[in-house]
């Protein structure tokens, strides 16, 4: 391939995490001739390439592996399959399925059948989440810590105070203790922790870290280096100093949805990532999006099976199949956002990615029923389930038959409260 | 082991830097001190990053003349060195009547200044020119010729020219007392060991006032005002065209919007008095403030994300104007009181400078070769970045392997920069060399690679 020449494939697929390596492997065995895996890092495998500790493919592999087992062994199954994967590469551009792409290689005009956009998430770094103070180092995101850590084998002595008290943040916790430092609070806005139990008693009898509930990072102390933070009780407003060596701004997830946008897609305004329906088609011809770029974020496992979706529709398109109007949906607050959020109506409307759908709530709740509803018409109403920030929330989907394809937008609410 | 020059300019931010490079054109022998360990590290590093045109200027002042003098060169100069500027030019809106009755003032202020492009802009036109405008603009004037501009790479270039024409530089240095020597020299006392010059330059912004009491000065007093800004993602850069200026107060430009030459939105600064020279800390009503501004302004800049926020010191003082003057009885120059004003202005404030020590009996003499400005690593959004360039990438694949993914900085970029003539001494010099993990993510995903490359490169330890 020179460069300055058109490469052609039928599915280019961006990003090699868990949804792009799934779907790519899932596409080549639907028989799909050529899928072509674009990555900007230099190694394919997504964020669990940095993650070491165990918990990776559960749902998708049936075995529990550590992050760069898991990355491996996706990457391995793709290449198996017959994609080819493309390290290295970054997809700047894209207008309708054709993609501009720059590589030591040169800058290539990829031009594809069906685009699947898998980029994935980050988490907001200390100044999208508006921290004032000063800006020594020290200072970091838990992508960056798990790095610095995993891949450069950097050494982080002394105190570390973890902001969140999600599934990632205790994750971070593990990841300063393995470094050597001693980490002194998760500290969490948010009323209660939001992590799942068996992690939780885990990392507290383990290292005893306690979690700071109703407190907030209220500065960052320190010229030169990192002196501390002060906290404060956001229900009192009372402040405090704690000294601290290291900071790690954790969760709080945006999807990269650079590309998307700049695409032009039409965006979901909750999930902030690609409207798509519950085939995973975007609101442009040929351009489907899977994985935590359209739910920020879930697990590896999810994101892979997500992506196994995708290439499922993907490859039906290409074989001809009609796309479906879509109906949109939405979810309200309490409630976060809705992935899909949209429906793809048709005689048997397809079910979203593992047959449910999934939301993220603002609020605790501690027995709530999601009601779904078009047009004023109740169509489904759940058992009573928790609503907890920053974790999932799951939606069965046998309900979509009821749906009117003539009919409004679906609406998810949270029904009659039984407790709280 | 003593230092021996002609002239030591003691302050490496963009003034001063302007002036080695100025002085650089002449036979002498010149040394340019900074306390910190990279040029620009003051409040030349953290500012709104405009190229005024001076339009506001008080008229009469030598602030007014040096800006529109200064920012003519600049212009070529930029041009000539890469350093990345666009003319975006600027609106300045009204959104009171009480604003718009000033506007015509404002504009005659402008040509007093020796600056007729101004022009009156309907509510009807600030819509169609800036549609993403809030709600509520009466009036507006038009300021054509406003730019913005790198703020980084022009210390940088100002210093690599001086460099490559001879002009020591010497960082971590800050002076700490000077003597007269017994050759007549002063001598100065630096943390890097004395220097021993005959002509003094001072230009060390927030510390200005203390060097000058060192020479029997203490004329003025550097009051630093704390200015703090936010950085919007670049994709919040579609939401506007032009500069979007307020009505200015006696006491400030307001609070402004404006393209960056990076791609992305500034919104600032705040303006508050402090006492330390040092506390370049953000505050949050400072940046609260800031964001009720920036959704009054432009409404739709509350739904993108924020990539940075920080706050640079002007070094204002009680002086309404610059406070520049050479003497030659204590072979002596001062230009301090710069606030601002100080890229827009600092190839004239190194023209006058100069100027004055010859009055004041430095003997300038030009050099044959005079030095050409340097090319400096293009680091704009504009223009063509390596990333995009396909012969570049041809001859050097190292320009196709991008380290840093949200500003798309390739390792041939960063090699470059810790090769170059002024090598970074920590990340934060590399980053201004760069833009790498300047961007959205802040290092989520290429901090670890960064510092890794940084430390390979066998500098010292990471800072920021």
């Amino acid at each position: 391939m020179k460069a300055g020449e058109d490469m052609h494939v039928d599915v280019l697929v961006v990003g090699a995490g868990p949804a792009g390596l799934s779907a790519a492997a899932e596409l080549r065995r639907l028989g799909v001739r050529s899928v072509l895996v674009a990555d900007r890092e230099p190694e394919p495998g997504g964020i669990p390439r940095h993650s070491l500790h165990t918990g990776y493919g559960l749902r998708d592999r049936r075995r529990l592996l550590t992050g760069p087992a898991y990355a491996g062994a996706l990457a391995g199954a793709a290449a198996a399959a017959g994609a080819q994967l493309c390290p290295g590469a970054t997809v700047t551009a894209l207008a309708g399925t054709v993609a501009t792409m720059t590589s030591p290689g040169g800058i290539e005009s990829v031009r594809a059948s069906a685009v699947l956009l898998a980029t994935g998430c980050r988490e907001r770094p200390r100044p999208a989440r508006l921290v004032p103070g000063d800006r020594p180092p020290g200072v970091m995101t838990t992508g960056e810590l798990q790095q610095r850590v995993y891949l450069g084998g950097q050494r982080l002595p002394g105190r570390a105070v973890v902001v969140g008290a999600e599934h990632v943040s205790f994750s971070a916790a593990m990841t300063l203790a393995h470094a050597g430092a001693r980490v002194v609070a998760l500290v969490t806005e948010h009323e209660r922790q939001q992590s799942y139990a068996a992690f939780r008693l885990g990392a507290a009898l383990r290292w005893r870290v306690p979690v700071w509930t109703s407190t907030a990072i209220h500065r960052v102390v320190g010229r030169q280096r990192l002196s501390g933070v002060e906290v404060a009780d956001v229900r009192t407003g009372s402040v405090r100093f704690v000294p601290c060596d290291t900071v790690v701004f954790t969760g709080d997830w945006i999807p990269d949805h650079e590309l998307a946008r700049a695409a032009g897609l039409a965006m979901d305004p909750g999930t902030r990532g690609p409207s798509v329906d519950t085939t995973l088609r975007t609101s442009a011809a040929g351009v489907f999006a899977a994985g935590n770029l359209v739910h920020a974020a879930e697990t590896a496992d999810v994101a892979a099976l997500s992506g196994r979706h995708a290439a499922r529709h993907i490859a039906a398109a290409l074989g001809g199949a009609p796309g479906s109007r879509r109906l949109p949906m939405r979810a309200e607050p309490p409630l976060r956002w809705i992935s899909p959020n949209a429906i793809a109506v048709g005689a048997v409307p397809p079910a979203p990615p593992l047959g449910r759908f999934v939301l993220r709530s603002r609020e605790f709740r501690h027995l709530a029923r999601l009601e779904v509803r078009q047009d004023g018409r109740p169509l489904f109403r759940s058992r009573p389930v928790r609503l907890i920030p920053n974790r999932p929330v799951r939606l069965g989907a046998a309900w979509l038959a009821r749906v009117d394809p003539a009919g409004g937008p679906v609406r998810v609410v949270i029904g009659g409260r039984l407790a709280r | 082991m003593t230092d021996t020059a002609d002239v030591a300019i003691i302050g490496a931010g963009v003034v001063g830097t302007a002036i080695a490079r100025t002085l650089a054109g002449y036979r002498l022998d010149c040394v340019l001190l900074d306390a910190a360990t990279d040029v620009g590290t003051g409040t030349s590093k953290a500012n709104t990053a405009i190229l005024h045109t001076g339009f506001d200027a008080r008229p009469g002042s030598l602030e007014a003349r040096l800006l529109r003098r200064g920012s003519e060169l600049l212009w070529s100069y930029a041009a000539a060195a890469g350093i990345p500027v666009e003319r975006t030019g600027a609106l300045l809106v009204a959104w009171t009547p009480e604003q718009a009755a000033a506007l015509p003032s404002i504009a005659a202020n402008a040509r007093r200044n020796g600056y007729g492009a101004v022009r009156p802009v309907s509510a009807a036109e600030l819509y169609a020119r800036e549609p993403w405008l809030g709600p509520g603009a009466v009036a507006g004037l038009e300021v054509p010729d406003e730019g913005i501009i790198c703020p980084w790479t022009t210390p940088l270039a100002f210093a690599t020219e001086a460099v490559g024409a001879g002009v020591r530089l010497l960082l971590g240095a800050a002076v700490t007392g000077v003597s007269a020597h017994a050759d007549g020299r002063h001598e100065l006392a630096t943390a890097r060991g004395p220097v021993r010059c005959r002509w003094v330059v001072n230009a060390a912004g927030l510390g200005s006032d203390v060097i000058d009491r060192m020479f029997g000065g203490g004329g003025f007093t550097i009051r630093p005002r704390r200015g703090e800004l936010v950085v919007f993602d670049k994709l919040a850069r579609p939401l506007l065209r032009s500069i979007l200026l307020p009505v200015p107060t006696a006491r400030t430009k307001g609070v402004l919007v404006a393209p960056t030459v990076y791609g992305n939105v500034l919104l600032g600064p705040t303006a508050d008095d402090v006492r330390d020279r040092c506390d370049r800390g953000t505050t949050g009503p400072g940046l609260r403030s800031l964001l009720e501004a920036g959704r009054r302004i432009l409404p739709r800049l509350a739904e993108e994300e924020v990539t940075s926020c920080y706050a640079g010191l002007r070094a204002a003082t009680e002086h309404p104007d610059y406070v520049i003057s050479a003497d030659g009885r204590r072979r002596y120059a001062c230009a301090a009181g710069i606030r601002s004003t100080g890229i827009s202005a600092s190839l004239a404030i190194a023209e006058h400078v100069v100027s004055l020590l010859a009055a004041a009996g430095l003997p300038l003499r030009p050099r044959r070769d005079r030095p050409a400005p340097p090319e400096m690593p293009y680091i704009g959004e504009e223009g063509l970045r390596p990333y995009r360039d396909a012969k570049r990438i041809a001859a050097d694949p190292a320009y196709g392997r991008i380290v840093c993914h949200c500003e798309r900085v390739t390792l041939g970029e960063i090699r470059d920069a810790m090769a170059g003539p002024l090598p970074p001494a920590d990340l934060g010099g590399l980053r201004r060399r760069t833009r790498v993990m300047n961007g959205r993510c802040q290092g989520f995903y290429c901090a670890a690679t960064v510092s890794r490359l940084f430390a390979s490169s066998g500098r010292a330890g990471p800072g920021t």
